[in-house]
Protein backbone atom coordinates (compact mmCIF):
# COMPACT_ATOMS: atom_id res chain seq x y z
CA UNK A 1 0.00 0.00 0.00
CA UNK A 2 2.70 2.39 1.08
CA UNK A 3 4.75 1.42 -1.92
CA UNK A 4 1.99 2.17 -4.35
CA UNK A 5 1.56 5.65 -2.92
CA UNK A 6 5.27 6.33 -3.10
CA UNK A 7 5.32 4.95 -6.61
CA UNK A 8 2.52 7.27 -7.69
CA UNK A 9 4.36 10.21 -6.15
CA UNK A 10 7.54 9.34 -8.07
CA UNK A 11 5.66 8.71 -11.30
CA UNK A 12 3.78 11.99 -11.24
CA UNK A 13 6.90 13.88 -10.30
CA UNK A 14 8.78 12.36 -13.22
CA UNK A 15 5.92 13.30 -15.54
CA UNK A 16 5.95 16.86 -14.28
CA UNK A 17 9.69 17.20 -14.70
CA UNK A 18 9.40 15.81 -18.22
CA UNK A 19 6.61 18.27 -19.06
CA UNK A 20 8.59 21.20 -17.66
CA UNK A 21 11.61 20.13 -19.69
CA UNK A 22 9.52 19.95 -22.86
CA UNK A 23 8.04 23.40 -22.23
CA UNK A 24 11.36 25.07 -21.48
CA UNK A 25 13.20 23.32 -24.28
CA UNK A 26 10.56 24.49 -26.74
CA UNK A 27 11.55 28.08 -25.93
CA UNK A 28 15.20 27.24 -26.35
CA UNK A 29 14.37 25.47 -29.60
CA UNK A 30 12.62 28.57 -30.96
CA UNK A 31 15.51 30.86 -30.10
CA UNK A 32 18.12 28.38 -31.33
CA UNK A 33 16.26 27.84 -34.62
CA UNK A 34 15.90 31.54 -35.30
CA UNK A 35 19.54 32.30 -34.48
CA UNK A 36 20.88 29.24 -36.29
CA UNK A 37 18.90 29.92 -39.45
CA UNK A 38 19.04 33.71 -39.35
CA UNK A 39 22.50 34.66 -38.14
CA UNK A 40 24.53 33.29 -41.09
CA UNK A 41 22.36 35.27 -43.52
CA UNK A 42 22.21 38.48 -41.56
CA UNK A 43 24.35 41.18 -43.15
CA UNK A 44 24.91 44.84 -42.48
CA UNK A 45 23.37 45.54 -45.87
CA UNK A 46 20.07 44.07 -44.69
CA UNK A 47 19.93 46.41 -41.72
CA UNK A 48 21.00 49.59 -43.45
CA UNK A 49 19.43 49.52 -46.92
CA UNK A 50 15.95 49.61 -48.32
CA UNK A 51 14.90 46.89 -50.77
CA UNK A 52 16.14 47.39 -54.30
CA UNK A 53 13.95 46.42 -57.23
CA UNK A 54 13.41 42.66 -57.20
CA UNK A 55 14.39 42.25 -53.56
CA UNK A 56 11.66 39.67 -53.15
CA UNK A 57 13.08 37.77 -56.12
CA UNK A 58 16.49 37.53 -54.51
CA UNK A 59 18.13 40.79 -55.60
CA UNK A 60 20.01 43.20 -53.32
CA UNK A 61 18.91 45.57 -50.64
CA UNK A 62 17.72 45.31 -47.06
CA UNK A 63 14.79 45.69 -44.74
CA UNK A 64 15.54 49.09 -43.23
CA UNK A 65 12.14 50.29 -44.48
CA UNK A 66 10.41 47.63 -42.38
CA UNK A 67 12.59 48.07 -39.29
CA UNK A 68 12.09 51.84 -39.27
CA UNK A 69 8.41 51.46 -40.15
CA UNK A 70 7.81 49.12 -37.23
CA UNK A 71 9.67 51.38 -34.84
CA UNK A 72 7.75 54.47 -35.97
CA UNK A 73 4.38 52.70 -35.81
CA UNK A 74 5.25 51.13 -32.45
CA UNK A 75 6.54 54.34 -30.86
CA UNK A 76 3.68 56.52 -32.07
CA UNK A 77 1.08 53.92 -31.08
CA UNK A 78 2.52 53.42 -27.62
CA UNK A 79 2.77 57.18 -27.13
CA UNK A 80 -0.91 57.56 -28.03
CA UNK A 81 -1.91 54.64 -25.82
CA UNK A 82 0.13 55.83 -22.82
CA UNK A 83 -0.98 59.44 -23.05
CA UNK A 84 -4.62 58.40 -22.95
CA UNK A 85 -4.05 55.32 -20.81
CA UNK A 86 -2.07 56.78 -17.94
CA UNK A 87 -4.86 59.17 -16.90
CA UNK A 88 -7.34 56.30 -17.04
CA UNK A 89 -5.13 54.09 -14.86
CA UNK A 90 -4.59 56.92 -12.37
CA UNK A 91 -8.32 57.66 -12.29
CA UNK A 92 -9.09 54.01 -11.53
CA UNK A 93 -6.68 53.97 -8.60
CA UNK A 94 -6.85 57.43 -7.09
CA UNK A 95 -10.28 58.89 -7.82
CA UNK A 96 -12.25 55.65 -7.69
CA UNK A 97 -12.25 53.52 -4.58
CA UNK A 98 -11.61 49.81 -4.38
CA UNK A 99 -15.31 49.01 -4.53
CA UNK A 100 -16.29 51.35 -7.35
CA UNK A 101 -18.62 49.81 -9.94
CA UNK A 102 -17.17 52.04 -12.63
CA UNK A 103 -13.70 50.67 -11.95
CA UNK A 104 -14.99 47.10 -12.21
CA UNK A 105 -16.68 47.89 -15.53
CA UNK A 106 -13.57 49.54 -16.98
CA UNK A 107 -11.32 46.67 -15.87
CA UNK A 108 -13.74 44.17 -17.37
CA UNK A 109 -13.73 46.05 -20.67
CA UNK A 110 -9.93 46.30 -20.70
CA UNK A 111 -9.37 42.65 -19.85
CA UNK A 112 -11.79 41.40 -22.48
CA UNK A 113 -10.35 43.85 -25.03
CA UNK A 114 -6.95 42.36 -24.22
CA UNK A 115 -8.27 38.96 -25.23
CA UNK A 116 -9.74 40.05 -28.56
CA UNK A 117 -7.49 38.71 -31.35
CA UNK A 118 -5.37 41.24 -33.19
CA UNK A 119 -6.91 40.33 -36.55
CA UNK A 120 -10.22 41.67 -35.20
CA UNK A 121 -8.46 44.94 -34.36
CA UNK A 122 -7.18 44.91 -37.92
CA UNK A 123 -10.70 44.49 -39.25
CA UNK A 124 -12.01 47.16 -36.88
CA UNK A 125 -9.25 49.54 -37.98
CA UNK A 126 -10.26 48.77 -41.55
CA UNK A 127 -13.90 49.76 -40.88
CA UNK A 128 -12.71 53.06 -39.35
CA UNK A 129 -10.48 53.62 -42.36
CA UNK A 130 -13.35 53.06 -44.77
CA UNK A 131 -15.61 55.27 -42.72
CA UNK A 132 -13.11 58.14 -42.85
CA UNK A 133 -12.33 57.50 -46.49
CA UNK A 134 -8.68 56.84 -45.69
CA UNK A 135 -6.19 54.63 -47.52
CA UNK A 136 -3.95 52.08 -45.85
CA UNK A 137 -1.39 54.39 -44.29
CA UNK A 138 1.00 55.08 -41.46
CA UNK A 139 -1.73 56.98 -39.62
CA UNK A 140 -4.24 54.13 -39.91
CA UNK A 141 -1.60 51.67 -38.70
CA UNK A 142 -0.75 53.87 -35.72
CA UNK A 143 -4.39 54.18 -34.69
CA UNK A 144 -5.01 50.44 -35.01
CA UNK A 145 -1.89 49.43 -33.09
CA UNK A 146 -2.66 52.07 -30.45
CA UNK A 147 -6.07 50.48 -29.95
CA UNK A 148 -4.44 47.05 -29.76
CA UNK A 149 -1.88 48.02 -27.10
CA UNK A 150 -4.22 50.31 -25.15
CA UNK A 151 -5.70 47.59 -22.90
CA UNK A 152 -2.24 46.08 -22.34
CA UNK A 153 -0.78 49.44 -21.37
CA UNK A 154 -3.59 50.48 -19.05
CA UNK A 155 -3.96 47.13 -17.30
CA UNK A 156 -0.19 46.92 -16.87
CA UNK A 157 -0.15 50.39 -15.34
CA UNK A 158 -3.21 49.55 -13.27
CA UNK A 159 -1.49 46.50 -11.74
CA UNK A 160 1.49 48.65 -10.82
CA UNK A 161 -0.64 51.43 -9.31
CA UNK A 162 -2.60 48.92 -7.23
CA UNK A 163 0.69 48.08 -5.53
CA UNK A 164 1.13 51.65 -4.30
CA UNK A 165 0.36 51.48 -0.56
CA UNK A 166 -2.89 53.12 0.56
CA UNK A 167 -0.99 54.84 3.41
CA UNK A 168 0.86 56.91 0.88
CA UNK A 169 -2.35 58.18 -0.71
CA UNK A 170 -3.93 58.75 2.66
CA UNK A 171 -0.93 60.74 3.85
CA UNK A 172 -1.21 62.90 0.77
CA UNK A 173 -4.96 63.42 1.26
CA UNK A 174 -4.41 64.22 4.93
CA UNK A 175 -2.09 67.04 3.95
CA UNK A 176 -4.95 68.52 1.96
CA UNK A 177 -4.00 67.42 -1.55
CA UNK A 178 -6.74 66.92 -4.07
CA UNK A 179 -7.15 63.68 -6.03
CA UNK A 180 -5.42 65.23 -9.00
CA UNK A 181 -2.41 66.36 -6.98
CA UNK A 182 -2.14 63.02 -5.25
CA UNK A 183 -2.26 61.22 -8.58
CA UNK A 184 0.30 63.42 -10.28
CA UNK A 185 2.77 64.20 -7.55
CA UNK A 186 2.64 61.20 -5.24
CA UNK A 187 1.26 58.05 -6.83
CA UNK A 188 2.77 58.53 -10.27
CA UNK A 189 6.17 59.35 -8.90
CA UNK A 190 6.21 56.36 -6.60
CA UNK A 191 5.22 53.96 -9.39
CA UNK A 192 7.29 55.55 -12.14
CA UNK A 193 9.58 52.65 -13.05
CA UNK A 194 6.69 50.21 -12.91
CA UNK A 195 4.68 52.40 -15.26
CA UNK A 196 7.62 52.52 -17.65
CA UNK A 197 7.83 48.73 -17.56
CA UNK A 198 4.15 48.47 -18.46
CA UNK A 199 4.74 50.77 -21.42
CA UNK A 200 7.74 48.74 -22.59
CA UNK A 201 5.83 45.45 -22.39
CA UNK A 202 3.04 46.91 -24.49
CA UNK A 203 5.57 48.35 -26.95
CA UNK A 204 7.07 44.89 -27.43
CA UNK A 205 3.65 43.48 -28.15
CA UNK A 206 2.79 46.27 -30.56
CA UNK A 207 5.97 46.06 -32.56
CA UNK A 208 5.65 42.30 -33.05
CA UNK A 209 2.07 42.22 -34.20
CA UNK A 210 1.31 41.63 -37.84
CA UNK A 211 -2.37 40.78 -38.08
CA UNK A 212 -3.53 44.23 -36.98
CA UNK A 213 -1.44 46.11 -39.56
CA UNK A 214 -2.17 43.73 -42.40
CA UNK A 215 -5.25 45.70 -43.47
CA UNK A 216 -4.23 49.11 -42.27
CA UNK A 217 -0.54 49.76 -42.95
CA UNK A 218 -0.20 48.62 -46.51
CA UNK A 219 3.39 47.93 -47.53
CA UNK A 220 6.07 49.88 -49.33
CA UNK A 221 9.71 49.62 -50.25
CA UNK A 222 10.53 53.17 -49.24
CA UNK A 223 11.18 54.56 -45.78
CA UNK A 224 8.22 55.97 -43.84
CA UNK A 225 7.87 59.60 -44.88
CA UNK A 226 4.24 60.65 -44.67
CA UNK A 227 1.41 59.99 -42.24
CA UNK A 228 -0.90 59.36 -45.16
CA UNK A 229 1.36 57.07 -47.17
CA UNK A 230 1.67 53.32 -46.71
CA UNK A 231 4.32 51.99 -44.36
CA UNK A 232 6.28 48.73 -44.20
CA UNK A 233 6.38 46.76 -40.95
CA UNK A 234 8.88 44.13 -39.84
CA UNK A 235 6.47 41.26 -39.07
CA UNK A 236 4.84 41.67 -42.48
CA UNK A 237 8.25 41.84 -44.17
CA UNK A 238 9.10 38.51 -42.52
CA UNK A 239 5.79 37.06 -43.62
CA UNK A 240 6.19 38.18 -47.23
CA UNK A 241 9.78 36.99 -47.49
CA UNK A 242 8.87 33.53 -46.25
CA UNK A 243 5.90 33.38 -48.60
CA UNK A 244 8.18 33.62 -51.64
CA UNK A 245 9.34 30.38 -53.29
CA UNK A 246 13.02 31.45 -53.37
CA UNK A 247 15.29 29.89 -50.74
CA UNK A 248 17.60 32.93 -50.58
CA UNK A 249 14.69 35.27 -49.91
CA UNK A 250 13.30 32.87 -47.31
CA UNK A 251 16.72 32.82 -45.65
CA UNK A 252 16.51 36.60 -45.37
CA UNK A 253 13.11 36.08 -43.77
CA UNK A 254 14.81 34.07 -41.04
CA UNK A 255 17.37 36.84 -40.59
CA UNK A 256 14.54 39.39 -40.33
CA UNK A 257 12.84 37.20 -37.73
CA UNK A 258 16.12 37.25 -35.80
CA UNK A 259 16.13 41.06 -35.92
CA UNK A 260 12.55 41.24 -34.62
CA UNK A 261 13.25 38.72 -31.87
CA UNK A 262 16.39 40.61 -30.85
CA UNK A 263 14.39 43.84 -30.56
CA UNK A 264 11.71 42.15 -28.45
CA UNK A 265 14.28 40.41 -26.24
CA UNK A 266 16.15 43.68 -25.73
CA UNK A 267 12.91 45.32 -24.63
CA UNK A 268 12.09 42.54 -22.20
CA UNK A 269 15.65 42.66 -20.83
CA UNK A 270 15.23 46.40 -20.29
CA UNK A 271 12.01 45.65 -18.37
CA UNK A 272 13.81 43.16 -16.11
CA UNK A 273 16.59 45.65 -15.38
CA UNK A 274 14.06 48.39 -14.65
CA UNK A 275 12.13 46.18 -12.26
CA UNK A 276 15.28 44.98 -10.52
CA UNK A 277 16.47 48.57 -10.17
CA UNK A 278 13.17 49.81 -8.79
CA UNK A 279 12.81 47.04 -6.20
CA UNK A 280 16.33 47.79 -4.97
CA UNK A 281 15.53 51.50 -4.75
CA UNK A 282 12.37 50.79 -2.80
CA UNK A 283 14.00 48.46 -0.31
CA UNK A 284 16.62 51.04 0.57
CA UNK B 1 -7.90 76.76 -2.95
CA UNK B 2 -10.97 77.08 -5.07
CA UNK B 3 -8.91 76.88 -8.22
CA UNK B 4 -7.26 73.68 -7.03
CA UNK B 5 -10.62 72.10 -6.30
CA UNK B 6 -12.03 73.26 -9.61
CA UNK B 7 -9.07 71.76 -11.43
CA UNK B 8 -9.52 68.53 -9.55
CA UNK B 9 -13.20 68.34 -10.35
CA UNK B 10 -12.67 69.26 -13.99
CA UNK B 11 -10.02 66.56 -14.42
CA UNK B 12 -12.26 64.08 -12.64
CA UNK B 13 -15.16 64.79 -14.97
CA UNK B 14 -12.97 64.52 -18.03
CA UNK B 15 -11.48 61.24 -16.86
CA UNK B 16 -14.89 59.89 -16.03
CA UNK B 17 -15.91 60.52 -19.62
CA UNK B 18 -12.71 58.90 -20.87
CA UNK B 19 -13.41 55.82 -18.76
CA UNK B 20 -16.92 55.57 -20.16
CA UNK B 21 -15.37 55.77 -23.61
CA UNK B 22 -13.04 52.89 -22.74
CA UNK B 23 -15.90 50.83 -21.34
CA UNK B 24 -17.95 51.39 -24.47
CA UNK B 25 -15.10 50.54 -26.84
CA UNK B 26 -16.29 46.94 -26.90
CA UNK B 27 -19.72 48.08 -28.05
CA UNK B 28 -18.25 50.38 -30.67
CA UNK B 29 -16.14 47.56 -32.04
CA UNK B 30 -19.03 45.13 -32.20
CA UNK B 31 -21.36 47.72 -33.72
CA UNK B 32 -18.99 48.85 -36.46
CA UNK B 33 -18.18 45.28 -37.50
CA UNK B 34 -21.87 44.37 -37.53
CA UNK B 35 -22.73 47.53 -39.42
CA UNK B 36 -20.36 46.55 -42.22
CA UNK B 37 -21.56 42.95 -42.15
CA UNK B 38 -25.17 43.99 -42.54
CA UNK B 39 -25.26 44.02 -46.32
CA UNK B 40 -24.42 40.32 -46.56
CA UNK B 41 -26.79 39.48 -43.71
CA UNK B 42 -29.61 41.07 -45.69
CA UNK B 43 -28.91 38.90 -48.71
CA UNK B 44 -28.12 35.60 -47.02
CA UNK B 45 -29.54 34.44 -43.69
CA UNK B 46 -27.01 34.12 -40.87
CA UNK B 47 -27.83 30.45 -40.39
CA UNK B 48 -26.86 29.63 -43.93
CA UNK B 49 -23.65 31.63 -43.69
CA UNK B 50 -22.60 29.70 -40.60
CA UNK B 51 -23.76 26.23 -41.72
CA UNK B 52 -22.93 26.14 -45.43
CA UNK B 53 -19.51 24.86 -46.50
CA UNK B 54 -19.74 26.25 -50.03
CA UNK B 55 -17.22 29.05 -50.46
CA UNK B 56 -17.03 30.71 -53.84
CA UNK B 57 -17.23 34.49 -53.51
CA UNK B 58 -17.35 35.15 -57.24
CA UNK B 59 -20.60 33.17 -57.46
CA UNK B 60 -22.03 34.69 -54.31
CA UNK B 61 -21.62 31.64 -52.07
CA UNK B 62 -20.27 32.62 -48.68
CA UNK B 63 -20.38 29.55 -46.44
CA UNK B 64 -18.13 30.01 -43.43
CA UNK B 65 -18.63 26.55 -41.96
CA UNK B 66 -15.45 24.94 -43.29
CA UNK B 67 -13.38 27.77 -41.84
CA UNK B 68 -15.10 27.49 -38.48
CA UNK B 69 -14.49 23.74 -38.51
CA UNK B 70 -10.86 24.42 -39.51
CA UNK B 71 -10.56 26.66 -36.48
CA UNK B 72 -12.01 23.94 -34.27
CA UNK B 73 -9.52 21.39 -35.59
CA UNK B 74 -6.39 23.42 -34.91
CA UNK B 75 -7.72 24.69 -31.59
CA UNK B 76 -8.62 21.19 -30.38
CA UNK B 77 -5.23 19.80 -31.40
CA UNK B 78 -3.45 22.69 -29.69
CA UNK B 79 -5.50 22.35 -26.51
CA UNK B 80 -5.07 18.59 -26.23
CA UNK B 81 -1.30 19.04 -26.40
CA UNK B 82 -0.89 22.23 -24.38
CA UNK B 83 -3.31 21.64 -21.49
CA UNK B 84 -1.75 18.45 -20.07
CA UNK B 85 1.80 19.69 -20.66
CA UNK B 86 1.09 23.15 -19.31
CA UNK B 87 -0.81 21.94 -16.24
CA UNK B 88 1.91 19.46 -15.29
CA UNK B 89 4.64 22.05 -15.54
CA UNK B 90 2.50 24.65 -13.73
CA UNK B 91 2.09 22.24 -10.80
CA UNK B 92 5.78 21.49 -10.89
CA UNK B 93 6.77 25.15 -10.93
CA UNK B 94 4.30 26.10 -8.19
CA UNK B 95 4.52 23.10 -5.85
CA UNK B 96 7.64 21.05 -6.42
CA UNK B 97 10.42 23.03 -7.97
CA UNK B 98 13.40 24.38 -6.06
CA UNK B 99 13.69 28.15 -5.83
CA UNK B 100 16.08 28.52 -8.75
CA UNK B 101 13.68 26.85 -11.20
CA UNK B 102 11.09 29.37 -10.14
CA UNK B 103 13.58 32.15 -10.79
CA UNK B 104 14.11 30.92 -14.34
CA UNK B 105 10.54 29.90 -15.14
CA UNK B 106 9.12 33.39 -14.76
CA UNK B 107 11.36 35.20 -17.24
CA UNK B 108 11.11 32.27 -19.64
CA UNK B 109 7.31 32.40 -19.59
CA UNK B 110 7.39 36.18 -20.03
CA UNK B 111 9.77 36.01 -22.98
CA UNK B 112 7.74 33.25 -24.66
CA UNK B 113 4.60 35.34 -24.25
CA UNK B 114 6.28 38.39 -25.77
CA UNK B 115 7.66 36.81 -28.92
CA UNK B 116 5.91 37.90 -32.11
CA UNK B 117 3.35 35.47 -33.57
CA UNK B 118 5.13 35.75 -36.90
CA UNK B 119 8.33 34.47 -35.29
CA UNK B 120 6.40 31.46 -34.00
CA UNK B 121 5.23 30.96 -37.56
CA UNK B 122 8.81 31.17 -38.84
CA UNK B 123 9.88 28.61 -36.28
CA UNK B 124 6.98 26.39 -37.30
CA UNK B 125 8.03 26.59 -40.95
CA UNK B 126 11.61 25.69 -40.09
CA UNK B 127 10.93 22.79 -37.73
CA UNK B 128 7.32 21.69 -37.32
CA UNK B 129 6.28 21.57 -40.97
CA UNK B 130 9.23 19.35 -42.05
CA UNK B 131 8.80 17.22 -38.93
CA UNK B 132 5.16 16.58 -39.72
CA UNK B 133 5.62 16.23 -43.47
CA UNK B 134 8.71 14.02 -43.49
CA UNK B 135 8.30 11.88 -40.39
CA UNK B 136 4.99 12.02 -38.50
CA UNK B 137 2.66 11.86 -41.46
CA UNK B 138 4.31 9.05 -43.47
CA UNK B 139 4.72 7.05 -40.28
CA UNK B 140 1.24 7.50 -38.83
CA UNK B 141 -0.98 7.66 -41.89
CA UNK B 142 0.53 4.47 -43.36
CA UNK B 143 0.36 2.51 -40.16
CA UNK B 144 -3.03 3.78 -39.02
CA UNK B 145 -5.02 4.42 -42.19
CA UNK B 146 -8.22 5.41 -40.41
CA UNK B 147 -10.00 8.39 -38.92
CA UNK B 148 -7.77 11.07 -37.52
CA UNK B 149 -4.67 9.94 -39.43
CA UNK B 150 -5.62 8.93 -42.99
CA UNK B 151 -4.96 11.82 -45.38
CA UNK B 152 -4.43 12.60 -49.04
CA UNK B 153 -2.29 15.61 -48.18
CA UNK B 154 1.39 15.05 -48.92
CA UNK B 155 2.91 18.22 -47.44
CA UNK B 156 3.65 19.11 -43.85
CA UNK B 157 1.28 22.08 -44.03
CA UNK B 158 -1.54 20.65 -41.98
CA UNK B 159 -3.94 21.04 -39.10
CA UNK B 160 -1.44 19.20 -36.94
CA UNK B 161 1.35 21.69 -37.74
CA UNK B 162 -0.99 24.57 -36.94
CA UNK B 163 -2.05 22.88 -33.72
CA UNK B 164 1.54 22.19 -32.64
CA UNK B 165 2.67 25.77 -33.21
CA UNK B 166 -0.44 27.06 -31.43
CA UNK B 167 0.24 24.70 -28.53
CA UNK B 168 3.67 26.22 -28.02
CA UNK B 169 2.16 29.70 -28.27
CA UNK B 170 -0.47 29.13 -25.59
CA UNK B 171 1.79 27.21 -23.21
CA UNK B 172 3.09 30.40 -21.56
CA UNK B 173 -0.49 31.52 -20.91
CA UNK B 174 -1.44 28.21 -19.32
CA UNK B 175 1.75 27.85 -17.27
CA UNK B 176 1.81 31.51 -16.24
CA UNK B 177 -1.82 31.79 -15.11
CA UNK B 178 -2.09 28.31 -13.60
CA UNK B 179 1.07 28.54 -11.52
CA UNK B 180 -0.12 31.90 -10.13
CA UNK B 181 -3.50 30.39 -9.26
CA UNK B 182 -1.91 27.37 -7.57
CA UNK B 183 0.52 29.54 -5.62
CA UNK B 184 -2.41 31.59 -4.33
CA UNK B 185 -3.83 28.57 -2.46
CA UNK B 186 -3.08 29.20 1.24
CA UNK B 187 -0.20 27.31 2.80
CA UNK B 188 -2.30 26.00 5.70
CA UNK B 189 -4.31 23.84 3.32
CA UNK B 190 -1.17 21.97 2.36
CA UNK B 191 0.13 21.76 5.90
CA UNK B 192 -3.12 20.24 7.15
CA UNK B 193 -3.04 17.58 4.47
CA UNK B 194 0.66 16.81 4.85
CA UNK B 195 0.34 16.50 8.62
CA UNK B 196 -2.33 13.84 8.11
CA UNK B 197 0.27 11.75 6.35
CA UNK B 198 -0.62 12.43 2.73
CA UNK B 199 2.23 12.42 0.23
CA UNK B 200 3.01 15.59 -1.64
CA UNK B 201 1.17 14.51 -4.77
CA UNK B 202 -1.85 13.40 -2.75
CA UNK B 203 -1.87 16.79 -1.08
CA UNK B 204 -1.66 18.52 -4.42
CA UNK B 205 -4.27 16.30 -6.03
CA UNK B 206 -6.87 16.25 -3.28
CA UNK B 207 -6.55 19.69 -1.71
CA UNK B 208 -4.51 22.22 -3.67
CA UNK B 209 -5.85 21.48 -7.13
CA UNK B 210 -9.37 21.21 -5.78
CA UNK B 211 -9.10 24.72 -4.38
CA UNK B 212 -7.42 26.03 -7.49
CA UNK B 213 -9.90 24.41 -9.90
CA UNK B 214 -11.96 27.47 -10.92
CA UNK B 215 -8.81 29.49 -11.56
CA UNK B 216 -7.32 26.67 -13.60
CA UNK B 217 -10.47 26.45 -15.68
CA UNK B 218 -10.24 30.19 -16.32
CA UNK B 219 -6.62 29.79 -17.45
CA UNK B 220 -7.67 27.09 -19.91
CA UNK B 221 -10.49 29.25 -21.26
CA UNK B 222 -8.11 32.16 -21.81
CA UNK B 223 -5.68 29.90 -23.65
CA UNK B 224 -8.55 28.49 -25.71
CA UNK B 225 -9.66 31.94 -26.76
CA UNK B 226 -6.11 32.91 -27.68
CA UNK B 227 -5.69 29.78 -29.79
CA UNK B 228 -9.02 30.37 -31.51
CA UNK B 229 -8.09 33.88 -32.58
CA UNK B 230 -4.42 33.44 -33.42
CA UNK B 231 -3.82 34.37 -37.01
CA UNK B 232 -0.39 34.77 -38.51
CA UNK B 233 1.41 31.73 -37.14
CA UNK B 234 -1.44 29.43 -38.17
CA UNK B 235 -1.68 31.08 -41.56
CA UNK B 236 1.99 30.26 -42.15
CA UNK B 237 1.93 26.57 -41.24
CA UNK B 238 -1.59 25.15 -41.56
CA UNK B 239 -1.76 25.19 -45.35
CA UNK B 240 -4.74 27.50 -45.56
CA UNK B 241 -5.93 26.82 -49.07
CA UNK B 242 -9.41 25.87 -50.15
CA UNK B 243 -9.41 22.12 -49.72
CA UNK B 244 -12.76 21.82 -48.03
CA UNK B 245 -13.24 20.70 -44.47
CA UNK B 246 -10.32 18.81 -42.90
CA UNK B 247 -11.07 15.19 -42.06
CA UNK B 248 -7.71 14.27 -40.60
CA UNK B 249 -5.02 15.91 -38.49
CA UNK B 250 -2.81 15.73 -41.58
CA UNK B 251 -5.26 17.55 -43.86
CA UNK B 252 -4.80 21.22 -44.55
CA UNK B 253 -6.90 23.44 -42.34
CA UNK B 254 -8.11 26.94 -43.12
CA UNK B 255 -9.17 28.59 -39.84
CA UNK B 256 -11.38 31.66 -39.67
CA UNK B 257 -8.68 34.22 -38.67
CA UNK B 258 -6.49 33.02 -41.54
CA UNK B 259 -9.38 33.56 -43.95
CA UNK B 260 -9.69 37.16 -42.79
CA UNK B 261 -5.95 37.76 -43.10
CA UNK B 262 -5.65 36.08 -46.47
CA UNK B 263 -8.34 37.99 -48.28
CA UNK B 264 -7.37 41.56 -47.52
CA UNK B 265 -6.14 42.12 -51.05
CA UNK B 266 -9.07 40.85 -53.04
CA UNK B 267 -12.06 41.51 -50.86
CA UNK B 268 -12.94 44.93 -52.19
CA UNK B 269 -13.31 43.72 -55.74
CA UNK B 270 -16.24 41.31 -55.29
CA UNK B 271 -19.62 42.47 -53.96
CA UNK B 272 -20.48 41.27 -50.45
CA UNK B 273 -16.99 39.78 -50.05
CA UNK B 274 -15.74 42.48 -47.67
CA UNK B 275 -19.02 42.36 -45.81
CA UNK B 276 -18.63 38.60 -45.28
CA UNK B 277 -15.06 39.00 -44.07
CA UNK B 278 -16.18 41.57 -41.51
CA UNK B 279 -18.96 39.21 -40.47
CA UNK B 280 -16.25 36.59 -39.92
CA UNK B 281 -14.37 39.14 -37.81
CA UNK B 282 -17.53 39.73 -35.82
CA UNK B 283 -17.98 36.00 -35.20
CA UNK B 284 -14.38 35.86 -33.98
CA UNK B 285 -15.02 38.88 -31.79
CA UNK B 286 -18.16 37.39 -30.29
CA UNK B 287 -16.58 34.01 -29.54
CA UNK B 288 -13.41 35.40 -27.96
CA UNK B 289 -15.39 38.00 -26.03
CA UNK B 290 -17.64 35.31 -24.58
CA UNK B 291 -14.65 33.16 -23.55
CA UNK B 292 -12.87 36.10 -21.95
CA UNK B 293 -15.97 37.33 -20.15
CA UNK B 294 -16.53 33.89 -18.61
CA UNK B 295 -12.89 33.53 -17.58
CA UNK B 296 -12.92 37.04 -16.13
CA UNK B 297 -16.01 36.36 -14.03
CA UNK B 298 -14.52 33.14 -12.70
CA UNK B 299 -11.23 34.84 -11.82
CA UNK B 300 -13.02 37.70 -10.12
CA UNK B 301 -14.86 35.25 -7.89
CA UNK B 302 -11.60 33.47 -7.10
CA UNK B 303 -9.97 36.76 -6.15
CA UNK B 304 -12.89 37.75 -3.96
CA UNK B 305 -12.73 34.47 -2.09
CA UNK B 306 -9.00 34.85 -1.60
CA UNK B 307 -9.28 38.21 0.11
Amino acid sequence: MMNRRKLEEQLVKALMIAATLVVSSSLMLILVTIVWKGLPVLTLEMLTKTPEGGYYLGKGGGILNAILGSIVVGLAAIALASLTGLPVALYLNVYLGRRSKMAVAVRFALDTLWGIPSIVYGAFGFTIMVMLGMQASLLAAIITVALLVFPITVRGMDEVLQMVPDDLKEASFALGSTNLETAGRVVMRRAFSGLLTAVLVAFGRGIGDAASVLFTAGFTDSLPHSLFGPVATLPLAIFFQLATPFPEVQARGYASALVLTAIVLAISLACRLLMAGSSRAQSK
Amino acid sequence: MRLRNAKDRFAGGLLNLLCMGVASLLLVMAASLLFRAESVLQMIPLRELLVSTVWSPSQGHFGLASFIIGSLWVTCIAMSIAVPLGMLSAVFVAEYSPQWVNGIAHPVVDVLAGISPVVYGVWGLATIVPLVGDYLMPFLSERFPFFPFASENYTGYSALSGGLVLAVMILPIIVGFSSEVIKAVPLEVREASLSLGATRWETTKWTVLKQAKPGLIAAVILALSRAFGETMAVLMVAGCSLHGTPKSIFDQAYPLPALIANTYGEMMSIPLYDSTILLAAFVLFAVTFAFNAVAWTVLLRVKKRAT
